[in-house]
């Protein structure tokens, strides 16, 4: 279980004060895959960052099965959005997926079997010794989920993962993420700017307001729990889940409008 | 193969014309101080392809080896503490400028009244000089490593030791590298600087024992053995550098072609 208990988080450097999180509640249970989704500039990456223990709280806390986190928790893994900075660019494609699991301490056979099996999972079986950047984006990509994937999480953060591949190859990855997740038994926050993205992929979407961010709804999203990129994005539920979690995020973005507050104030991490 | 062809040409070109302009201008010539090339390198082999090799060429490589080496591992070593600790960056880097200032050769006489005129004191002036440009590289290089990187490491758990060995040092190794290669000729000059004050062997002690002998071709060969030797290790250099650092150069032709 992963739990966000009145979260809140205020950047403060250079005499200005930036509330990123205001005052954030929700739960993701144990094997579920919810979807974080809001308009951009609403502190998605502060969220994300912050459970990942790559960044302290201002208030409130964060726990994974009932542990408090202060620090990266053992058992939680992380998928960037720039697969392009988060893959070590100097370590083969296997090293890559291995290196965590060195650091783990596992013995030398089991690191391999994990690699291998991992990088089968994503259809890379034949791109062990090729560096990161000699593959496509997408293939990248899909690296950064076999690293992932050998972890043997029990969370699994993505941050956007697909947000600069192509549609297609987004397609894809879409559905490997829903194999993956089936198989693993994995508790998953996948969060995403995409709406559709989300009702397709997630069991929950969580909206989020804009900054500072608390959370504007949240909504199961009761399709099959098999799903096709054709029959599913026909489906009429799923265009009444869509619409219903457009019109949320409409909202929340006419609110900041409203507020007179700038829209999209700028990430203070980002340099 | 004609690519090749061409790349060795273009390479070889200007020093083939700059040799031919030097051999036939000096041909005839009977200046006492500037003798025919032709001399020139007759006194090259008759000099250095005997005993020299082993009494002045070699202690000379030797002291260059370990104050080099002692250089680079120095400075990388304190240039990823100092890059890694913003507090010690902030306590050091006055005291850092004010040394990284002082013309090296000025320490010579210096470090003759603590270290003798042995090796030693040889050996310390090439450290003296040649830590610093691999120092401050490896700072900025530890520095600049990329954010999401150091958070997927810690993440992932990758702490400690392996942080170090599998992060930040690859990381980082480019710019090392640059830091490195500009020490190497630092490292050269004082080399010979350091043979010039109070030595007994060595290359620039045997061109200083030249020119006071008024051995005028013998004085130059070993201008011209030294820079021969800049060349060496310059292509040496190149060498290692392109296999540790072939991910590098890799991933920047990769982008280049996107």
């Amino acid at each position: 279980m992963l739990e966000v208990n009145r979260l809140h988080k205020v950047y403060d450097g250079h005499g200005r004060r930036v509330a990123a999180i205001g005052d954030l509640t929700f739960r993701v249970g144990d094997g579920e895959l919810a979807c974080v989704v809001g308009p951009s500039g609403c502190g998605k990456t502060t969220l994300l960052r912050t459970i990942a223990g790559l960044l302290r709280p201002t208030a409130g806390e964060v726990r994974i099965d009932g542990t408090l986190v202060t620090g990266p928790p053992p058992g939680l893994a992380v998928v960037f959005q720039e697969y392009g900075r988060s893959l070590f660019p100097w370590m083969r494609v296997a090293d890559n997926v291995d290196l965590p699991l060195r650091a783990k301490h596992l013995g030398s056979d089991q690191r391999r079997h994990l690699v291998r099996d991992a990088l089968a999972a994503v259809g890379l079986s034949d791109a062990h010794h090729a560096y990161p950047w000699q593959l496509s984006g997408g293939m990248q990509q899909r690296v950064a989920i076999a690293r992932a994937i050998a972890y043997q999480p029990r969370v699994l953060l993505m941050d956007e993962p697909f947000a600069a591949v192509d549609a297609q190859t987004r397609a894809d990855l879409e559905d490997l993420i829903r194999s993956v997740w089936r198989r693993l038994g994995v508790t998953l926050l996948f969060v995403t700017h995409d709406i559709d993205e989300s009702v397709y992929l997630g069991q929950h979407v969580i909206m989020l307001s804009h900054a500072p961010t608390f959370v504007a709804d949240e909504l199961a999203i009761d399709l099959p729990d098999t799903r096709d990129q054709l029959t599913t994005r026909a489906d009429p539920r799923f265009t009444t889940l869509r619409a219903h979690v457009y019109a949320q995020v409409q909202r929340a973005k006419r609110d900041v409008a409203g507020t007179g507050i700038a829209s999209e104030p700028q990430h203070p991490d980002s340099r | 193969m004609t690519a090749l062809a061409k790349r060795i040409g273009l390479m070889l070109g200007l020093p083939a014309v700059l040799f031919a302009l030097w051999w036939f201008g000096s041909a005839g010539s009977t200046d006492f101080y500037r003798p025919p090339l032709q001399r020139i390198l007759v006194a090259f082999k008759e000099t250095w392809f005997g005993s020299r090799i082993v009494d002045d060429v070699l202690p000379s490589l030797a002291r260059l080896a370990v104050g080099y080496a002692v250089a680079v591992a120095f400075g990388v070593a304190l240039g990823t503490a100092i890059g890694l600790s913003p507090r010690l960056r902030a306590l050091v880097e006055p005291v850092l400028e004010f040394l990284r200032a002082i013309p090296p050769p000025v320490v010579v006489p210096v470090l003759m009244l603590f270290a003798g005129i042995g090796d030693l004191m040889k050996v310390l002036v090439i450290v003296s000089g040649a830590l610093w440009p691999v120092l401050l590289n490896t700072v900025e290089g530890v520095r600049a490593v990329d954010e999401i990187l150091l958070d997927t490491s810690r993440s992932y758990g990758v702490r400690g030791l392996n942080r170090l060995r599998y992060t930040i040092l690859p990381a980082a190794s480019p710019q090392i590298f640059t830091g490195a290669r500009q020490s190497l000729s630092i490292a050269i000059i004082l080399m010979v600087i350091s043979e010039m004050f109070a030595a007994s062997s060595g290359l620039g002690f045997t061109v200083v024992q030249f020119q006071r002998g008024f051995q005028i071709p013998e004085m130059w060969s070993g201008v011209l053995l030294l820079g021969l030797l800049g060349v060496a290790l310059a292509a040496l250099f190149r060498l290692v550098e392109h296999r540790v650092l072939a991910w590098y150069h890799g991933q920047r032709q990769a982008h280049r072609s996107w």
